[in-house]
């Protein structure tokens, strides 16, 4: 308890802040670490997902792909990466790239899956193109799962990032390893505490996009929280 | 006019859902294919518009091969209604309908305007227009399917068993209402059942099935009620038994009509005018 009191103290003290190893420094590069990772991840594993869901191809590859990366530890592939690129921001966000594609290309694929077959053959009938059908049909109608494998990856890669600063990737995990060194208690938990702060922010806001992108039709006549409780397991399970 | 010329369709999987069938589907005229499940109904309408590719045969539509045009736009130019109506789930009503004339590049406001119209055409309160077809009853989403396959003014309407998943009244009322809007629009309709009343109903062509597409009978219902191709067909559309098969009785008021269990059926009265099909 007293440790956490401290900890709260660590990163209320001003003098945490405003220098090249401030909290708000340390705070931005964590986020934006993230935000390159999510956006880097997302360019890779939407079209291969959308690709996979659409044509009912390469699934067997896509789980064989994700589960192989997710046995993969991260901070020793990191690492591995590090000794190649060597030190700094490019090995930690191949590594968290790596970690954040399965979660977002099970979102993309499952997304689409998830869309009735008949649904898709009729819009198939109507005279569709196969770019219509993705477009109009499978993107906006496959959305909340998408947002919900986002979501996931997300909060991994936020709790990873942590890892970055071991390479001198910089982020929060410089608290955390300054405090493991220097035996610093309450600087190692204030690093956790504004991990753990970032993680429910980031749940906050996809919760909320999930609730918007959830297409109005699919809704309509329904109670809503049977709806929020299905995306919300599904996803769980991308 | 549709004809088919030896087509054959063979599944991957080994499944010959139809056999070197032959036959021609007169223009402006209700044919409807009947069939118990599984003798290839559906995939004969999808082959139709190139949904389920032929494996030998030809298909013409007034004498063009159906592979002359992309699939995609044979596809927009012959309407197609499903059992489930298939609508888009994330799409208003009125979208829906307008789907296909905007695709075809007519204006959006313009396709929703004609689209309130075919609401009307297809006996739908204008006030459904902007619900989501989760907000709707089976039988007013399957009016919204009619609608939609008529959208692009397709001179051939292919429907696979629209009605089958609405209760007997909505059905009865759905069927009435498809027999007076083909009295004004006058398509060419393809229509899929297994259902024998139905299709003695709607069908000036009736095209009675066994399994693997062979043709057992084709005629109007008067031809095939009157003269059954064979045992088969005489089985499938219940002619020796039931309420199809009545009998005059003499009594003592006048002559009634009974079924084959001997219940009154009805009366023979004088035809003034008409002819049946
Ligand atoms: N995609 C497919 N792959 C393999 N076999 C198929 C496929 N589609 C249909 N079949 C088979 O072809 C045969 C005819 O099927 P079809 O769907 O045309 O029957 P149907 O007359 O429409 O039946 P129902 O009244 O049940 O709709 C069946 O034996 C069916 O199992
Ligand atoms: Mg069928």
């Amino acid at each position: 308890m007293n440790f956490l009191i401290q900890a709260f103290a660590f990163i209320f003290d001003p003098k945490h802040y405003g220098t090249a190893n401030g909290i708000e420094v340390r705070l931005g590069q964590h986020l934006l670490i993230s935000f390159e990772v999510l956006v880097i991840a997302a360019l890779i594993a939407i079209p291969v997902g959308y690709l996979i869901g659409h044509t009912g191809r390469g699934r067997a590859f896509a789980i064989g792909f994700s589960g192989g990366v997710r046995a993969l530890p991260t901070l020793g592939f990191m690492i591995l990466i590090a000794l190649g690129v060597g030190i700094g921001l490019g090995a930690p966000i191949v590594a968290l790239v790596v970690l954040a594609i399965p979660s977002i290309l099970a979102g993309a694929y499952s997304g689409f899956e998830a869309v009735d077959r008949r649904t898709v053959d009729s819009a198939r009938a109507m005279g569709m193109n196969e770019l219509q059908i993705v477009a109009k049909v499978e993107v906006p109608l496959g959305l909340p799962l998408l947002i919900g494998g986002l979501r996931a990856a997300s909060l991994q890669v936020i709790a990873t990032a942590t890892l970055a600063d071991y390479v001198g990737g910089g982020g929060l995990g410089r608290f955390i390893f300054a405090g493991v060194q220097t035996q610093d208690y309450p600087q190692m938990l204030a690093g956790s505490i504004l991990v753990i702060f970032l993680a429910i922010a980031s749940e906050i806001l996809f919760s909320i996009i999930q609730r918007l992108v959830v297409p109005a039709g699919v809704t309509a006549g329904r109670p809503k929280d049977v709806r929020v409780k299905s995306s919300r397991s599904r996803a769980a399970l991308g | 006019m549709i004809e088919f010329r030896g087509v054959s369709k063979l599944f991957p999987d080994g499944t010959l859902a139809v056999d070197d069938f032959s036959l021609v589907i007169p223009s402006r005229k209700t044919t409807v294919f009947v069939g118990s499940s599984g003798s290839g109904k559906t995939t004969l309408l999808r082959m139709i518009n190139r949904m389920v590719d032929t494996t030998s045969g030809t298909i013409e539509i007034d004498g063009q091969p159906t592979t002359a045009l992309e699939a995609v736009a044979l596809r927009r130019s012959i309407g197609y209604v499903m059992q489930n109506s298939g609508l888009l789930p994330h799409l208003r009503v009125v979208d829906n309908v307008a789907t296909v004339p905007v695709l075809n590049g007519v204006p959006k406001k313009e396709a929703r305007e004609a689209a309130l119209v075919l609401l009307d055409t297809v006996g739908l309160d204008r006030s459904l227009a902007e619900r989501y077809p989760s907000q709707l009853s089976g039988g007013q989403q399957q009016r919204v399917g009619v609608a939609r396959g008529l959208a692009a003014n397709p001179n051939i309407l292919l429907m696979d068993e629209p009605f089958g998943a609405v209760d007997p009244i909505v059905r009865s009322e759905l069927q009435v209402e498809l027999i007076r809007l083909q009295r004004d629009l006058d398509k060419t309709i393809v229509f899929v059942t297994h259902d024998i009343d139905e299709a003695f109903l709607l069908g000036d062509q009736v095209v009675i099935l066994e399994k693997g597409g062979v043709i057992a009978q084709v005629g109007s219902p008067t031809e095939i009620l009157t003269a059954p191709a064979n045992e088969f067909v005489a089985t499938f559309i219940g002619a020796e038994r039931g309420k199809r098969a009545l009998s005059i009785q003499k009594t003592a008021t006048g002559d009634i009509l009974v079924d084959s269990e001997g219940r009154a059926a009805g009366v023979l009265v004088q035809q003034s005018e008409g002819v049946v099909r």
